[in-house]
């Protein structure tokens, strides 16, 4: 919620504009006995001042206009601005792809509010369909500067329902992907184009490919919670396929009988397919005693949490109620 | 709190905190009060529950506080985040949290502010932020808290509220801010609380949940809020709320989280920041001190994690008859 940086030594005082020499500004009325007095600086106090003006005189004109947008370039968290501007915006008709304009100079200086994203939607609304291609460039624009911005992603989803777009979605996925694989917003967008898009034939219909595809992005970096997450992701409510299902299981082998990495992963996923059914074999043995510190359990499931403990330490006691639940059928 | 002692990990410097939080009320001239003048409702409802978590809230004059809150409130019934601002449902549940506070909750027309709320509510079961439409389940818990502090839970469809926000759980157990966003702490809290007030936490999957939530843990010891993103204080109170009303909490290492949250203290001027050596603020202070309180930390009381104020204000609230 950083103010707009607006060169002061350049803006003339509104109190010194001939435009607003009609206008009485209202002072903050904090209540005689003020609970957390505000302190201001002199510039800000002044233009809050004549926005109070003319959001009580409910004044909606081109002049109110400008002025929601010096407030907003103050301070673009201040909800009753943007309230109000739509307001004004509805009264004059305002054009409102000028609108779009405006709120990217203001996303300039800071994206990371609700009001902004929310405006936008508005107004991205009324416009419909035809900026759908808008709306996926401006969010592309942003996530470029952080691809985890939650209300960037939240709006584009928002986009492709509401306005179309969805043909290079799965692909800007990639893109991100490839740029850093351990973008969970990436992959959570890959798992939303998978399962809702119009164009491809839903997530049975994309499995096998998008499991062919995860597992390649875990072999390149085996330390990937979402990259894991995303492989069991693909068999949601279908535990037979994913037990049976061989690349599964030599993922996790594979990533084992690596001594340069991170094994967490590796062994909570195979401990996941032990615990729906899947039945060991002498492979799957030998690797997990492989990592084996003399540890005396003879129950492969039992060992794995054991080891879980030791490679996971900040989460001993989860893997010890896992250990605690494991029925004897998973040997 | 186990072994390790308050000593070895560092000590909760309340008393400075509480004056942070009375200094900051006083503070002129400081460019962060201006910009967040519009969610004062949401800084004095951070400032005052710290306050009554270190058993400090008769430090404030509660008929000044009292008396701006109500000029906070519009004909609608809703409450805005400061004088002369539009009403908000985020104002609103603040306002009434600060008003369960000092036990003030009668002195309003408990039938406009409700009205107001459950007017919010979607056909999806979803609710709005205000008239302007915004939909997101933070104002799903919020509009649910609220009515529930107010007792008119029944003024809203609470099997289509508990609808919509099931329709946002995720494959990995948690929620994001609509359907098919991605999970994320703060909806998670939002979300897991609206529900457990509701009584339907058999919607969610406790032990996937509570393992996406342990996995926040970090090295540090502090928690993040999605996988891969930096630990922030402000976690420590929505993931480890969650993970208490999913019965998960022992499932973290909790001395190593009461570490990071300490060591995110500004031991001379008092006040808590997002992360280690960072500035501090109300918001991380608030969020900080919760946290501990959950920890069950010495020194501060205890803390509802569904309702976010101190469990002597709810149980006061529950044993309280009242009329919707």
């Amino acid at each position: 919620m950083r103010p707009g940086n607006m060169d002061f030594d350049e803006a003339v005082p509104l109190s010194q504009r001939s435009e607003w020499s009609d206008v009485v500004p209202l002072t903050q009325d904090d209540g005689p006995n003020p609970v957390v007095p505000i302190a201001y600086k002199d510039e800000f106090r002044e233009t809050m001042d004549y926005f109070r003006a003319i959001y009580f005189s409910d004044e909606r004109s081109p002049r109110a206009l400008r002025l929601t947008e010096e407030t907003l370039r103050l301070n673009s968290g201040n909800y009753t601005v943007w309230h109000f501007r739509r307001l004004v915006l509805g009264a004059l008709n305002h054009d409102l792809y000028q609108e779009l304009e405006f709120i990217e100079r203001i996303a300039e200086d800071n994206s990371k509010n609700y009001q902004l994203w929310h405006h936008r939607r508005w107004v991205a609304e009324k416009l419909g369909p035809e900026v759908a291609g808008r709306e996926l460039g401006f969010t592309r624009r942003v996530l470029s500067l952080d691809a985890k911005h939650y209300h960037a992603w939240s709006h584009r989803q928002w986009a492709l329902r509401a306005l179309g777009g969805w043909e290079d979605e799965l692909d800007y996925c990639h893109e991100l992907l490839e740029a850093d694989v351990f973008n969970n917003s990436a992959w959570n967008q890959r798992y939303y184009v998978v399962t809702r898009s119009p164009l491809l034939g839903g997530l049975e219909a994309m499995r096998e490919s998008e499991v062919s595809y995860t597992i390649k992005a875990i072999l390149a970096n085996p330390a990937n919670e979402s990259s894991w997450r995303y492989l069991k992701g693909l068999y949601k409510d279908d535990k037979e396929s994913w037990i049976s299902d061989p690349s599964v299981s030599s993922v996790c082998l594979n990533v084992l009988s690596r001594t340069d990495c991170f094994h967490g992963f590796a062994l909570s996923t195979l401990l996941d397919l032990l615990c729906d059914g899947l039945r060991p074999t002498n492979e799957h043995r030998d690797s997990v005693r492989a990592l084996a510190n003399e540890e005396p359990d003879t129950n492969l499931a039992y060992l794995v949490c054991t080891i879980l403990g030791r490679v996971d330490p900040i989460r001993a006691n989860y893997w010890a109620w896992r250990k605690s639940k494991i029925t004897v059928a998973a040997m | 709190m186990s072994s390790t002692s308050s000593s070895q990990m560092g000590q909760l410097v309340a008393d400075k905190h509480v004056r942070y939080i009375l200094m900051a009320e006083k503070k002129k001239e400081s460019l962060e009060s201006v910009v967040m003048d519009h969610l004062r409702m949401n800084g004095a409802y951070w400032g005052l529950t710290t306050l009554d978590l270190l058993d400090k809230l008769g430090t404030v004059s509660e008929d000044e506080v009292v008396s701006w809150i109500m000029t906070c409130q519009h004909e609608s019934g809703g409450f805005a985040g400061n004088t002369g601002h539009d009403p908000h449902i985020l104002y609103t549940l603040s306002a009434v949290q600060i008003l369960a506070l000092f036990d003030k909750i009668n002195i309003l027309d408990v039938g406009k502010v409700s009205s107001y709320v459950a007017g919010l509510q979607n056909e999806d079961g979803s609710f709005s932020g205000d008239m302007w439409g915004e939909i997101d389940t933070r104002f799903s818990y919020i509009a649910i808290c609220c009515l529930s502090l107010l007792k008119c839970l029944d003024k809203i469809n609470v099997e289509k509220a508990v609808e919509y926000i099931v329709s946002c759980k995720n494959l990995d157990g948690g929620f994001g801010c609509t359907p098919g966003a991605e999970s994320h702490a703060g909806q998670i809290f939002c979300c897991v609380g609206a529900l457990a007030i509701t009584g339907s936490l058999h919607h969610v999957d406790k032990d996937l949940l509570g393992w996406w939530l342990c996995e926040r843990q970090t090295k540090t010891g502090g928690l993040n809020g999605r996988p891969e993103k930096l630990p922030d204080v402000c976690y420590s109170w929505w993931v480890l709320s969650s993970l208490i009303m999913i019965d998960r909490v022992h499932w973290i290492d909790k001395a190593k989280l009461a570490k990071f949250i300490l060591d995110c203290q500004d031991l001379d001027n008092g006040g808590i920041s997002d992360r280690p050596e960072d500035a501090v603020d109300i918001f991380h202070t608030y969020f900080g001190v919760a946290g501990l309180s959950l920890l069950e930390y010495p020194g501060v009381k205890a803390i509802d994690p569904a309702y976010a104020l101190p469990v002597d204000v709810i149980n006061r609230i529950i044993f309280t008859k009242n009329d919707c």
